[in-house]
């Protein structure tokens, strides 16, 4: 059974569904359609995760089929550890979202039609292994998002939803450039990661490796956000709807993140290592600036979404640790290791973020509903009225902020230990950004839910229970992640350690390979 | 026993689950008899803590269990390498876990008294139930995950108990600044675990020490990484100056703060430095900072706190603020004596158990008499209690002897043990005679201080309507207060060669063999050789002296405490403002960081997104010419999902936006990108 076909297209059929359907006669019919084909989707994720066996390397349920001969493209899917978390993740928030948005009114069959879309789109990136497929799938998850937040959006919508996709579009435009020339210098053309990855076109290819590293880095970087190419990501959540952000910040960050990991470093490993040290220091500034930039806003989306910047970063910190040049000589064990612990906390990273995040934007929801207020200093003491609505808000923001016993912890203190082993100054700098997390997150708690309640809070009701639904099992995720993270990290393993070993024994050979004079 | 030991901190964290998510409901049906759910938690475990003590003490061999927590993947030679959950009870543990226990469990029935009638009553013992249960975590790890993990935890707990009256703005502050202080100085603790992690990948204490002994970590690097896991330590035990977030963590509720100052938090650092001491033993022949090893930081911090948290001890008119700046200065005393090295380690251990007791004592006794003078906590206001509220007064006392260092009561036998050692160490480095002398006038000003607070607070006459009509509380607050008395009469006598004696020494002895001839460091562990009778008689000495002036100022009024604050003004007013420590780090640290948010805030708008708009606004201006040019085949050309999806919205949702921009931008990107995918296909095929 091809089960990451149907994964990917069981939500396409639904939005195709409710292209059929009136929106003024069919609206229950449209949220239920909705909701059963991202419930399906989510139900056939599993199955994915029951089907996949962590101890076979390499990349599993492979589905393989010749679809445009002459340009030798194929529709080639695909799934190994590393997309394997962030699939389930993007079934579960699609999910939630669904749940949650039943309460939009405006123009709910387009919302729906544009929100099963994008779920196909971002599922289709993390199962695709063809990079035409690939990219068709990028651009398809772009799309349905500007209309998310350019329909549905906040007062200033229309400015955020071209900013966003203006800067998303010269990245993916960056990016085609080097899928196109990957190809060409590929013999026989070839747009298969797979093949590509084994290889190597662009190895000792000197100039145009580096122009296609930074066109690929581009596309990637602009998506994480990493400092500085992260000021789409503000705006675009200020104005997105609650689910939107949720998405946004959960998964389509994540793209970013996930093509460096899948693409820019099997690929392109000698570029890779090149530039591992710069974007050690970007990903270091990304989470100062992004933690000191979230401290000074007033705005609590904003806030949050400078948090995103800050929480990236630690996965491109690992990121760049997986392929950081460690000097001349034979690849020592410690260095493997902090590898592998680098890229295992940064992958965990990934998921972990998309968790907490998409909860805190759940959370941010419900009181934007309710007041039409974001502005952190216009609250105060609403724990006295809103106890379950703090109670979640606190927990996320202590996951957010690192906490034992929560999922970023985990991903956190991995890339701390993996980085620090081999970029000591940076990692001891980015534990700053830490300390600097705590300080934000509590002092919001502070100004929001403690002190006194005022005269004008004195009617909100706590979280319904549609906005429990979709806010629970992330926390329930959050919980059971830090407490005992070894399920999910031996998925994770499995394919990081395939993914370090391929590139250190590259390094292994090239370097031989420079030594003798090539 | 030593089995089932694990399933200490699991009682208690059952207990806060039990109460977090059912409380209200229990409370409806069995009223504030759910505190007795989380006394239960902790109580059940003293038998099984004590039941290990006595195993170990019998010669047991320590437990150590573990499970896999996080798999790191395949290393180079085919070994998995792997993180572990692991714990371990050894006599270091096991008297700690005895220690919680006994103190959380008074603290925690004494509060079933204190708390009555408040609002948010089943949760505020959901806290006390997370945090004993993380402090017996904490105790019971045996890697540096575990100990972080509690560490934390025990950082959470205080940061919701500090803060447990939230709606008071002093007591936000208090709880937001507590937990950033000690996580900013977690920031050390991390540092020194990664430091170690980066040479062997292994968070397990003892292969950590193991490697390190073995020289495989350079001992530079275990001084360095053993200087940043103290720097941890400074802020979890309020060590001077990360001290300032302690005094203001009063703002919680009174047991709140005795299980804060007693059985948990600060505990945390110098059960952290107990535990890891063989990293401060091996690097202490290499220098980490200005020619000072890291065991030496560590009592030259201890020292130092012990100091100036005394004389801030002296000028406070809080109750609580009083006995908060003794805490810092006992901790000081602990870490001094840490420095020591092993001939003070025992000492110390011992210390920060019999300490416990008697300052969850005295803390509760404060409680006691603020319940009783209905909320009142300034000194000043009260006098004349000691009729009023006798068991309060007579326990109150037990405390203040013990903490002065008066024989026979436990503080003497502990406190004459860490002095014994300094003397030992002194006699081997005379330079050390500089410990000898602070911590022996840090022991008047101690026993001043102590005793200023018991006069002011019991003699005399009422100063206040409120100490006027003030009454004894309830029993269910005075039987704890009763029975942590009678351990600090006692635990002294009966315990000390008990705990002091070999249990710590085999400790020490399994897990440093060889270290014991560390140049400069004076070999033997205390308790091989007698009594010291010089040195109990100075300190006994020193503290009747104490004793001695706070009862002529305070007692008898012979000498005008208006007088003395004239004389000594540029002190008094320095030390009233806790000599501008708080203010230093609030121009700096607070202000500094703030500052520096705003000036990134500013810069990401005006600079980094302005560059963004700006090149936005130029790139429309040249898309907009090339459309023009070339805008019969852009039309029929763009063949894109975008632009299918555009006029599909544009149909459904006319003027939702603004598409006709959109196109515009498609279609010139489009063209742009087939130019540019031509000129990467010329560059490509015929450049290599």
């Amino acid at each position: 059974m091809p089960i990451l076909t149907f994964l990917i297209f069981v939500p396409l059929v639904g939005a195709i569904l409710i292209l059929f359907m009136d929106r003024a006669r069919h609206g229950y019919a449209i949220r239920w359609t909705a909701t059963v084909a991202s419930a399906v989707a989510f139900v056939l994720s599993l199955g994915v995760w029951v089907l996949f066996e962590p101890a076979i390397s390499g990349l599993q349920l492979k589905e393989y089929a010749r679809w445009i001969d002459a340009l030798n493209i194929f529709y080639h899917l695909g799934i190994d550890g590393l997309s394997l978390p962030l699939i389930v993740l993007t079934t579960l928030l699609s999910l939630l979202s669904i749940i949650y948005s039943w309460r939009i009114t405006d123009r709910i069959k387009e919302y729906m039609f544009f929100f099963l879309l994008l779920e196909t789109g971002m599922l289709g990136v993390f199962c695709a292994l063809d990079f035409f497929l690939f990219y068709i799938f990028w651009e398809i998850s772009l799309v349905p998002m500007f209309f998310l937040i350019g329909i549905w959006g906040g007062p200033n919508r229309q400015y955020a939803a071209i900013k966003f996709f203006i800067y998303t579009l010269i990245g993916s435009l960056a990016m085609l450039l080097a899928i196109l020339a990957l190809y060409f210098a590929s013999t026989p053309h070839t747009f298969d990661m797979i093949e590509l990855a084994r290889q190597h076109p662009m190895a000792g290819a000197g100039l145009p490796a580096v122009l296609v590293f930074w066109g690929l880095f581009l596309g990637f970087a602009i998506k994480v956000p990493l400092f500085p190419f992260h000021t789409w990501l503000p705006d675009a959540h200020v104005e997105a709807p609650t689910a939107g952000s949720v998405i946004l910040a959960g998964v389509l960050l994540k793209m970013g993140t996930y093509g460096f990991i899948r693409v820019s470093l099997p690929i392109l490993p000698e570029a890779s290592r090149q530039f591992a040290l710069w974007i050690a220091i970007l990903a270091l500034i990304s989470i100062i600036y992004g933690a000191l930039c979230a401290m000074a806003q007033k705005d609590l989306k904003r806030m949050i979404a400078y948090s995103s910047v800050n929480h990236m970063g630690y996965v491109m910190l690992g990121i760049a640790v997986s392929v950081a040049a460690v000097g001349p000589g034979a690849i020592s064990e410690a260095v493997h290791h902090s590898r592998i612990t680098a890229l295992n906390g940064a992958v965990l990273q990934m998921v972990a973020h998309g968790i907490i995040t998409g909860a805190l934007f759940f959370l941010v929801g419900v009181i934007y509903e309710r007041t039409h207020l974001r502005d952190i200093d216009a609250f105060g003491g609403l724990a006295q009225r809103m106890p379950i609505y703090a109670g979640l808000m606190m927990m996320a923001s202590f996951a957010s902020l690192g906490l034992p016993g929560l999922a970023g912890f985990v991903a956190e203190f991995l890339v701390f230990l993996g980085a620090f082993g081999i970029y000591k100054l940076i990692t001891g700098l980015a534990l700053l950004g830490v300390a600097v997390t705590a300080a934000y997150f509590l002092w919001m708690i502070q100004r929001i839910f403690l002190g006194e309640l005022r005269e004008r809070w004195q009617n909100l009701r706590d979280m319904d229970t549609g906005e429990l639904i979709a806010v629970v099992p992330l926390a329930a995720l959050m919980l059971a992640i830090g407490l005992y993270p070894s399920p999910i990290l031996a998925i994770i393993g499995s394919a990081s350690t395939v993914l370090i070993n391929n590139l250190e024994q590259f390094y292994q050979m090239t370097d031989v390979i420079t030594f003798f004079g090539g | 026993m030593l089995e089932l030991a694990w399933i200490i901190p699991l009682l208690s964290f059952a207990a806060c689950a039990v109460l977090l998510f059912f409380g209200s409901t229990l409370q409806r049906r069995m009223g504030e008899a759910v505190g007795w759910i989380s006394v239960a938690g902790i109580a059940a475990g003293i038998p099984l803590a004590v039941g290990s003590l006595v195993e170990l003490a019998r010669g047991a061999t320590p437990v150590h269990y573990s499970f896999l927590w996080a798999p790191l993947g395949v290393r180079l030679g085919g070994a998995s390498s792997n993180l572990h959950f692991g714990l371990a009870v050894d006599a270091l543990a096991a008297v700690m876990l005895v220690m919680v226990t006994v103190v959380a469990s008074c603290i925690v029935v004494y509060s079933i008294g204190y708390m009555h009638g408040d609002k948010r009553y089943s949760r505020f013992f959901a806290y006390m139930s997370l945090f004993t249960g993380s402090m017996l975590l904490l105790v019971l790890a045996d890697n540096f995950l575990v100990l972080y993990v509690g560490w934390e935890l025990v950082g959470l707990c205080s940061y919701l108990l500090i803060g447990f009256w939230f709606e008071r703005r002093s007591a936000a502050n208090a709880a937001k600044k507590a937990f950033i202080t000690t996580r900013i100085a977690d920031v050390g603790f991390a540092v020194g675990i990664l430091m170690l992690f980066s040479y062997v990948p292994s968070l397990n204490f003892a292969e950590v020490f193991a490697a390190a002994r073995a020289g495989l970590i350079p001992v530079t690097i275990v001084g360095v990484a053993a200087a940043f896991l103290f720097i941890g330590a400074m802020g979890k035990s309020a060590q001077f100056p990360l001290h300032t977030w302690l005094p203001d963590a009063m703002e919680g509720p009174t047991p709140v703060s005795a299980l804060i100052h007693a059985a948990t938090m600060v505990a945390a650092g110098v059960y952290m430095v107990a535990r890891l001491f063989p990293l401060f033993i091996i690097s202490f022949g290499s220098a980490v900072l200005w020619g000072v090893p890291a065991l030496l930081i560590v009592g030259i911090i201890g020292l130092i706190t012990a100091l100036v948290a005394a004389t801030l001890g002296l000028v406070q008119s809080d109750i609580k603020r009083v006995l908060a700046y003794s805490t810092i200065s006992q901790l000081g005393y602990m870490m001094a004596a840490l420095g020591m090295g092993v001939v003070g380690f025992a000492a110390a251990v011992l210390h920060l158990i019999v300490h416990a007791f008697f300052k969850a004592l005295l803390f509760m006794c404060s409680g006691s008499v603020i319940h009783g003078c209905n909320g009142e906590q300034d000194m000043r206001n009260m006098g004349g209690l000691a009729k009023r509220m006798p068991v309060t007064y007579w326990t109150t006392w037990a405390g203040a002897l013990a903490l002065a260092g008066i024989f026979p009561l436990a503080g003497f036998w502990s406190k004459d043990h860490m002095m014994a050692a300094v003397w030992d160490q002194s006699l081997a480095q005379p330079v050390y005679w500089i410990f000898f002398l602070g911590l022996e006038l840090a022991a008047i000003m101690t026993a001043a201080y102590i005793g200023r607070m018991c006069f002011l607070t019991f003699a005399g006459t009422a100063r206040s309507e409120a100490a006027g009509e003030a009454h004894e509380s309830p029993a269910v607050m005075t039987v704890p207060l009763v029975i942590l008395a009678t351990f600090t009469v006692l635990l002294g006598i009966v315990g000390m060669q008990f705990i002091g004696g070999n249990l710590f020494n085999s400790f020490v002895s399994t897990e440093m063999p060889g270290s014991m001839a560390v140049a400069g460091l004076h070999g033997l562990a205390h308790g091989e050789h007698g009594f010291n009778w010089a040195v109990a008689g100075i300190s006994t000495l020193m503290a009747l002296s104490g004793l001695l002036i706070s009862a002529v100022i305070y007692k008898y009024r012979l000498v005008d405490t208006g007088l003395l604050k004239r004389y000594l003004a540029p002190w008094y007013r320095a030390a009233l403002n806790r000599y501008y420590i708080d203010d230093f780090f609030q121009a700096t640290v607070v202000r500094g960081t703030l500052a520096l948010a705003e000036v990134t805030r500013i810069c990401d708008k005006y600079i980094i997104d302005g560059t963004v708009n700006a090149v936005g606004w130029g790139t429309r201006v040249v898309v907009a010419t090339v459309i023009r040019l070339f805008d019969d085949f852009v039309i029929d050309g763009a063949i894109n999902v975008g632009a299918w999806v555009t006029g599909f919205v544009g149909r459904t949702s006319a003027r939702a936006v603004h598409n006709g921009e959109v196109q515009e931008y498609i279609a010139g990107f489009v063209v742009i990108a087939a130019g540019l995918a031509g000129m990467v296909y010329l560059v490509v095929m015929l450049g290599w």
